[in-house]
């Protein structure tokens, strides 16, 4: 045995223990069974194995080894290709689809998860070698608390007010407060949308979340995790029931129009709460200088 | 193109409001009128819309 092999062998039980522990199956319902799981943690095994095995074979002068890392990186992005084609294959059938930014949201963090294990793996591995267990441990720990800051994103109720509304109808016409939702023509149909029907609307606490949640990905996301956890009342050939989220032009609040079969106000605003912002929605119009850029006062 | 939404059926109380090319129901009554539109509605898989009290048009969405 070399004096790298329990280095060695440390970095890669340390990034393989990450990926399990990042990969737990949430509201989100993705991976749900043992064959999800099994593919990301042999992917984080590879991953770990890579960012283990980076500081040896420097310090044994094979520089050439580092090459390996470009493969490393292609790998991991086909694992986003991966997630995403299979994600997109499933969303067609699901009653409340995911929607593609939310799909690209799940595939982008499956990469960069494979991404922090690696680093993890390297760090552990390179602190091993420079002194001894116990400090590569608490190295590693370190390493999880900063992967963990670095993976949570915000929520939605981080960034808007959520009231409920109830909902009413104006001739054919569907509101959730004053947003129009849609034109219901039968009665039939519009005393199931009265009875099941429950309506919220989404205040944005800033100019920026206006933006974001005006998002058509966003919004998809919140029905879509609205209806995965508290049921949907719909069924294909209904498009008349249908859960729809409508934005107010004047000043950017959503009405959101849920169908849910678990017909409770309170857990339904903490799971529209819950809702991740994804990545791919956020915009940061304050952020920009052409916005905050003064005009110039006219002197003439 | 393609074309996304289409009406495919009116049907109306009163035909002297609606012409065209979509097939068009009338109806002597109320209650007729909301069954079929009602059948109608579970057959396309479309939506029922109200554009007065007695006009309904199916839609494909």
């Amino acid at each position: 045995m070399s004096e790298f092999t329990y280095p060695i062998l440390f970095g890669i039980l340390i990034g393989t223990l990450l990926r399990i522990i990042m990969l737990r199956t949430d509201y989100r319902q993705y991976p749900t069974y043992l064959h999800g799981k099994t593919i990301h943690i042999s992917l984080g095994f590879i991953a770990a194995a890579l960012g283990s095995l980076i500081i040896p074979a420097l310090l044994s002068k094979d520089y050439t080894a580092v090459t390996i890392l470009t493969v490393a990186a292609t790998q991991f992005r086909e694992v986003r290709n991966m997630e995403r084609n299979t994600l997109n294959e499933v969303d067609e059938f699901e009653l409340v689809s995911r929607g593609k930014t939310y799909i690209e949201g799940i595939a982008i963090s499956f990469e960069s998860r494979n991404y922090l294990v690696m680093i993890t793996s390297f760090i552990a591995t390179f602190v091993y070698i420079l002194t001894n267990l116990i400090i590569a441990i608490i190295a590693a720990i370190i390493c999880y608390i900063l992967a963990k800051i670095l993976m949570s994103g915000s929520v939605l109720k981080e960034v808007v007010d959520i009231e409920y509304k109830d909902l009413h109808f104006d001739g054919a016409g569907l509101y959730v407060d004053n947003i129009y939702v849609m034109n219901i023509g039968l009665p039939e149909r519009q005393e199931e949308i009265m009875k099941y029907g429950m309506g919220f609307v989404l205040t944005p606490k800033n100019m920026n979340t206006i933006t974001t949640i005006s998002n058509l990905g966003q919004r998809q996301a919140i029905l879509h995790d609205v209806s995965i956890a508290l049921g949907v009342f719909r069924d294909s050939g209904t498009p008349a029931l249908t859960p729809i989220i409508k934005r107010d032009l004047d000043d950017g609040r959503l009405g959101v129009f849920l169908l849910p079969q678990v017909r409770d106000v309170d857990k339904a605003i903490e799971i529209i709460g819950k809702v991740p912002v994804l990545e791919n929605a956020i915009r940061m119009p304050s952020n920009s200088k052409a916005h905050n850029k003064e005009v110039p006062a006219n002197d003439d | 193109m393609m074309i996304e939404k289409a009406i495919l059926a009116i049907i109306t109380l009163d035909p002297s409001k609606v012409s065209g090319g979509a097939p068009i129901f009338i109806c002597k009554t109320k209650d007729e009128l909301e069954n079929v539109a009602a059948n109608i509605e579970a057959i396309t898989d479309g939506i029922v819309h109200g554009l007065s009290d007695e006009l309904y048009i199916v839609v494909k969405h």
